[in-house]
């Protein structure tokens, strides 16, 4: 279990959820889920390029870009279909709160940042785990770069 | 007031042909006085992305599920929820979802637990209203709410509990759940690996029949002459079978459910809701791994008991 700092506009997501009742909290993700940029070019016509994520429950695929030494800045890269609109609020949260950070930051994001968005209940624990697998996902990706 | 059946050829050769409608219907009946529309879904945020105007969401675990015992609601909590969605006694329920409507089945099955009279699915559910691109609105409804009596659930035509089920050993059991659940290879269906049970096999004597062969690409049901060389074909069901329909966790075999039922007019068919996630990990309760059916092994089942 990691249990380092959350970034800061992580973190800053994390309030933007809490502040808000439930209902609010799935509308903000759905807001997530339409935001979600489509692939770029390279990957859009390279699908083999990108990995499943097995443990959402719609077909997720991801992958990452590793910058320079030496703060080896990550960039990601998320696909979901429009009919799986909680996976893909997942992954915008994701891309948000993470993208462009330096890999050693995104190492050390804590492992259960997925529960504090507050929907557990409103989600169920189950769907709140394709979260947690993608974040899973993402890190083991940073690493196996090394 | 109670909508007319859809009378298309199609549903004509099922048991309960009214237990169907199709998008033509529903788009010809949208705001019939009467007529309540539901969507239920696997990812609970779908309905918000567009939904059949007028139609209501109803989810199926946090609004069909009891928060803290492992029930579904009970007869006040029911008839709350109705009024919310203005929902009446006597209106006519047309329920559709993603996934060939497997969630949809579901709640389906829980209105049946409850005796509401009139409750139908949408055939193709969603996916067939989405890809003829039918008018979809994420628009909320104007739901007046409804007068809904309490009615106390009847658990028994319908639901089979773990007890039930050692007793009926020795009578038909389909197993829903994909290939490699039944034969003991995985204990979760491919790309669901948390709901986890302790042992990987099915209940034995159980049949396979994965509950996704009922429908077509469409996500439409098979037609009854297909739906019978599944069922009475393959799966050796017979007039006057009584039947229990399990998976893991009771989503999946209340389509089945529905099929049996509805579809092909078996009159004692239950769904055992407990399914995998309770047999498989239940004390002193047999199992059976391998693709053979296996047998009822009578001193461990009265061990069990």
């Amino acid at each position: 279990m990691t249990t380092g700092a959350v970034p800061a506009k992580l973190a800053e997501i994390i309030d933007d959820f809490q502040d808000l009742t439930e209902p609010d909290r799935l509308q903000l993700l759905l807001d997530f889920s339409r935001e979600l940029p489509d692939l770029p070019e390279r990957y859009g016509s390279h699908p083999e390029l990108l990995e499943q994520v097995v443990e959402c429950q719609s077909p997720l695929f991801l992958t990452v870009e590793i910058g320079e030494e030496p703060e080896r800045r990550v960039h990601l890269f998320f696909s979901a279909p429009p009919e799986a609109p909680t996976t893909r609020g997942f992954a915008g949260v994701l891309l948000e709160g993470l993208d462009g950070l330096p890999a050693a930051d995104v190492l050390a994001v804590p492992d259960d940042v997925p529960d504090r968005l507050g929907l557990t209940r409103a989600i169920t624990p189950l769907r709140m785990r394709g979260m947690a697998a993608m974040l899973g996902r993402i890190k083991r990706k940073i690493r196996e770069a090394q | 007031m109670t909508l007319a059946p859809d009378t298309q050829d199609k549903f004509a050769e099922y048991a309960h042909p009214e237990r169907l409608v199709s998008t033509d219907w529903l788009a010809a009946n949208l705001g019939a006085e009467g007529l309540v529309v539901v969507e239920s879904d696997e990812d609970v945020l779908l309905y918000e992305t567009g939904h059949v105007p007028g139609a209501v969401k109803i989810d199926w675990h946090t609004e069909l599920n009891d928060e803290v015992t492992r029930d579904y609601l009970d007869g006040a909590a029911f008839a709350r929820l109705m009024a919310t969605k203005g929902i009446s006694r006597d209106s006519t329920v047309v329920i559709y979802g993603d996934k060939s409507n497997w969630w949809a089945a579901y709640a389906l099955w829980v209105f049946t637990l409850f005796g509401h009279e009139d409750v139908r699915l949408l055939d193709g559910g969603r996916d067939k209203w989405v890809a003829e691109g039918r008018e979809l609105t994420t628009d909320k409804p104007n739901t007046a709410p409804s007068d809904y009596p309490v009615v106390e659930r009847d658990d028994a035509p319908v639901r089979a509990f773990l007890g039930d089920v050692l007793d009926h050993l020795g009578k038909p059991l389909i197993d829903v759940r994909s290939g490699d659940e039944y034969t003991g290879a995985r204990t979760t269906m491919p790309a669901y690996p948390e709901e986890g049970a302790m042992r990987g096999g099915h209940i034995p004597t159980a049949r396979s029949v994965p509950w996704a062969r009922a429908a077509a690409e469409d996500g439409t049901f098979r037609t009854r002459a297909e739906l019978d060389a599944i069922y009475r074909g393959e799966a050796g069901l017979q007039d006057g079978d009584d039947v229990v329909a399990y998976c893991r966790i009771g989503e999946r075999s209340s389509h089945t459910w529905f099929v049996l039922t509805h579809l092909l007019g078996f009159p004692n068919v239950r769904n055992y809701d407990g399914s995998w996630t309770e047999w498989g990990n239940a004390v002193r309760v047999p199992i059976v791994r391998g693709t053979e059916p296996g047998d009822v092994p009578a001193s461990r089942v009265r061990a069990a008991r």
